[in-house]
């Protein structure tokens, strides 16, 4: 038998201009347009959105958590990254 | 959802005619909104699939909305005192005057995806001129309600279109239920007396000027959806002037359950 | 040094009791996993079956006003199932299967829902009685472990505020109404009010999976507390409205600053959860046949869409 569930689809909103779009969920649709409306009447019923994406869930790759640590330890000795790392006298302005 | 309120607005005086004319079609096009939203509302819980089951709840709610709008103004400018749920709820079907169209029981999913896009093809081309016409109450109404219905017909002609051209199972059940709900499809676009006045008067717009615009749409989808238009039904015309279908009467008897067992109560 | 080597559960434990949140491609006890889903599926088929109760008023409601509200109201509730089944989903758990479970009896769902909603006033009672106990259970699981789950909670949790006071605004305006609606609010209460008790689950000496979800975070209050909680919050209400609480039991405790109240009726309580409340039958019934008669339409979907997707290559 032919799998029968429709697909699952991730849904990202811009909840105003100016904002990124953000995930909020996921949803089954049988196709992009029906997805799109599903994410609507779903996710967007309190004025919530005013861009929506989906994306099909198996065409997202991920990281995976056991390389949390390859990946993302590094970046946390590079404090000379953030501004807050440098002193700026006081009489400084504008920086 | 949220009606339309005007009423500080002052209310538009008419030619007596014109006024009885505007009063009835204000009634119409609210129960014509009150009884399909009934309708889509009794899937609710029931639909084919739970995304499907929150857009059909998403049309029956903006109807609603819109429903209330409309009896809202009418009785406003009936001003004998009378509320939004008074006229929806305590009239008999005979005064009732929405097409026979949307009174016509849900059936299975194609039925009422027919019934719903030979209505919001309709509607939506209705409500992008109306928002136009010099009534500034009822353009108003059309202008919030005309975004609406354009994702109404969205929605219904893709559903048209997947079910016409999806499996050999939902073609059959679609051609049949074509064959059930065209019949119902010429009096939405045939004016009564009162819509008449209404046109001549410069109300509402003519509907053969409507009639482009709604055959081009249905031809696309129905070339979308791989199917043949109807041909040679004989068309069926009465509830606009009250002369409805069985059904309307059972839909009502629910509907006013309460306001007829409990009279006079606040809810 | 190798002592101090944390087995894979220890860690995921320590990570627990650090309060930080599991999210769903980290590792996790197959037990873990087993209880969420069986738990956030219970909850999202609780959602769905919860329609039909409320949604068989939908067309009688009195007013257009209400009839829009309680539309909404049951609608949200769809939303709310479709949003606890993805969280399930991230676990690895289909909503083909879970809907099967369902349908076949395997899965359970609030009991509360096997009660029938015979009068308009019940619609009250479902709001503001059903919807503030779900509301207590539901708040403290915004906070719960997995991370989908929890920030679909804090998304129902959002949504629903609105349905416990719609339900109280119905008991409200049926209590200062006429004696007709009066009586209708009061014979309502009396028939939830031990039901609502109920949807805390059994005492917490009869609960076997408690202590482990609660190890977990996965629950964080135990059924007798948030049922105590849930009393002391509604006699004050219920005297507000001027309902008569049906217990005979029920007084104030002034030594532990609680209501003390009567025995919730367990025998009941297990013969609903088996099956065999009033409604159990029609509920699954009505879902079933609604997931039947929406197969083809399910089907036909999809058909189109390969159909679609294929021209587009071609």
């Amino acid at each position: 038998m032919t799998q029968q569930e429709w697909p699952l689809w991730e849904v990202f909103i811009r909840s105003k201009q100016g904002l990124d779009h953000k995930h909020v969920g996921s949803l089954h649709a049988a196709d992009a347009a029906m997805a799109m409306q599903n994410a609507r009447d779903v996710y967007t019923r309190r004025l919530e959105g005013v861009s929506i994406w989906v994306v099909e869930s198996r065409h997202i790759h991920a990281s995976n958590p056991d390389d949390a640590a390859a990946f993302f330890d590094p970046a946390a000795d590079k404090v000379y990254r953030h501004p807050t790392f440098f002193e700026v006298p006081d009489s400084i302005k504008h920086m | 959802m949220q009606p339309v309120s005007t009423s500080t607005q002052a209310l538009p005086t008419y030619p007596p005619e014109v006024h009885v004319a505007l009063l009835t079609y204000l009634v119409q096009l609210a129960d014509t909104s009150l009884v399909l939203g009934h309708r889509l509302s009794e899937w609710c819980g029931h639909g084919p699939v739970l995304e499907q089951d929150l857009a059909l709840a998403n049309i029956a709610l903006d109807l609603l909305g819109e429903t209330r709008s409309l009896y809202q103004y009418a009785a406003e400018l009936e001003g004998q005192g009378r509320t939004e749920d008074d006229l929806a709820f305590l009239r008999p079907a005979t005064e009732y005057r929405n097409p026979l169209l949307v009174e016509q029981p849900n059936g299975d999913f194609a039925h009422t995806i027919v019934r719903q896009f030979l209505f919001d093809n309709f509607h939506y081309h209705l409500l992008q001129q109306l928002q136009h016409k010099p009534d500034e109450r009822l353009a108003a109404i059309a202008e919030k309600s005309v975004k609406e219905a354009a994702y109404h017909l969205k929605w219904s002609s893709e559903w048209m279109i997947r079910l016409g051209d999806g499996t050999e199972e939902s073609r059959q059940r679609l051609e049949k239920a074509l064959r059930t709900l065209w019949r119902y499809a010429d009096e939405l676009t045939t004016p009564t007396p009162a819509e008449q006045t209404l046109q001549t008067a410069g109300l509402l717009p003519d509907y053969a000027s409507l009639l482009p615009a709604m055959q081009a749409h249905t031809a696309r989808v129905f070339a979308d959806a791989t199917l043949p238009l109807p041909e040679g039904v004989v068309m069926q015309q009465g509830g606009k002037l009250g002369r409805h279908s069985e059904h309307l009467g059972y839909l009502l008897a629910e509907l006013q359950y309460m306001q007829r067992a409990y009279p006079g109560m606040t809810w | 040094m190798e002592t101090l080597e944390l087995t894979q559960e220890e860690q995921f434990q320590a990570r627990i009791d650090a309060d930080e949140r599991i999210e769903p491609k980290d590792w996790m006890p197959d037990a873990y996993r087993k209880t969420l889903i069986r738990q956030i599926s219970q909850h999202a088929h609780s959602e769905l079956v919860g329609m039909l109760p409320e949604g068989n008023w939908i067309t009688r409601a009195p007013s257009l006003k209400r009839k829009a509200i309680l539309l909404a109201k049951v609608q949200d509730e769809a939303g709310h199932g479709l949003y606890l089944y993805s969280a399930a989903e991230t676990l690895g758990a289909s909503r083909d299967q879970m809907l099967a479970d369902l349908h076949s009896g395997k899965a359970k769902y609030s009991s509360i829902f096997n009660y029938p909603t015979l009068s308009w006033a019940d619609i009250g009672c479902v709001g503001w009685l059903v919807d503030g106990a779900a509301i207590l259970n539901q708040v403290p699981l915004c906070r719960t472990s997995y991370g989908p789950y929890a920030r679909a909670m804090v998304r129902v949790c959002k949504e629903e505020s609105f349905h416990q006071r719609q339900g109280f605004e119905i008991m409200q305006t049926l209590c200062e109404g006429a004696p007709e609606q009066k009586a209708m609010a009061q014979e309502a209460f009396n028939r939830w009010w031990w039901p609502t008790l109920m949807m805390f689950g059994p005492k917490d000496e009869d609960s076997p999976n408690t202590e482990r979800s609660m190890q977990w975070r996965i629950k964080r209050f135990t059924n007798d507390e948030l049922r105590q909680k849930f009393v002391d919050m509604m006699v004050p209400q219920a005297e507000f409205l001027g309902l008569q609480v049906p217990d005979k039991d029920l007084h104030w405790n002034e030594d532990k600053k609680a209501y003390d109240f009567g025995e919730v009726n367990w025998d009941e309580f297990w013969q609903v959860v088996k099956g065999n409340g009033l409604c159990n039958h029609d509920r699954l019934q009505a879902r079933v046949q609604a997931h039947e008669d929406g197969a083809w339409v399910r089907e036909a979907a999809l058909a189109h869409a390969r159909k679609r997707a294929e021209k587009a290559v071609s």
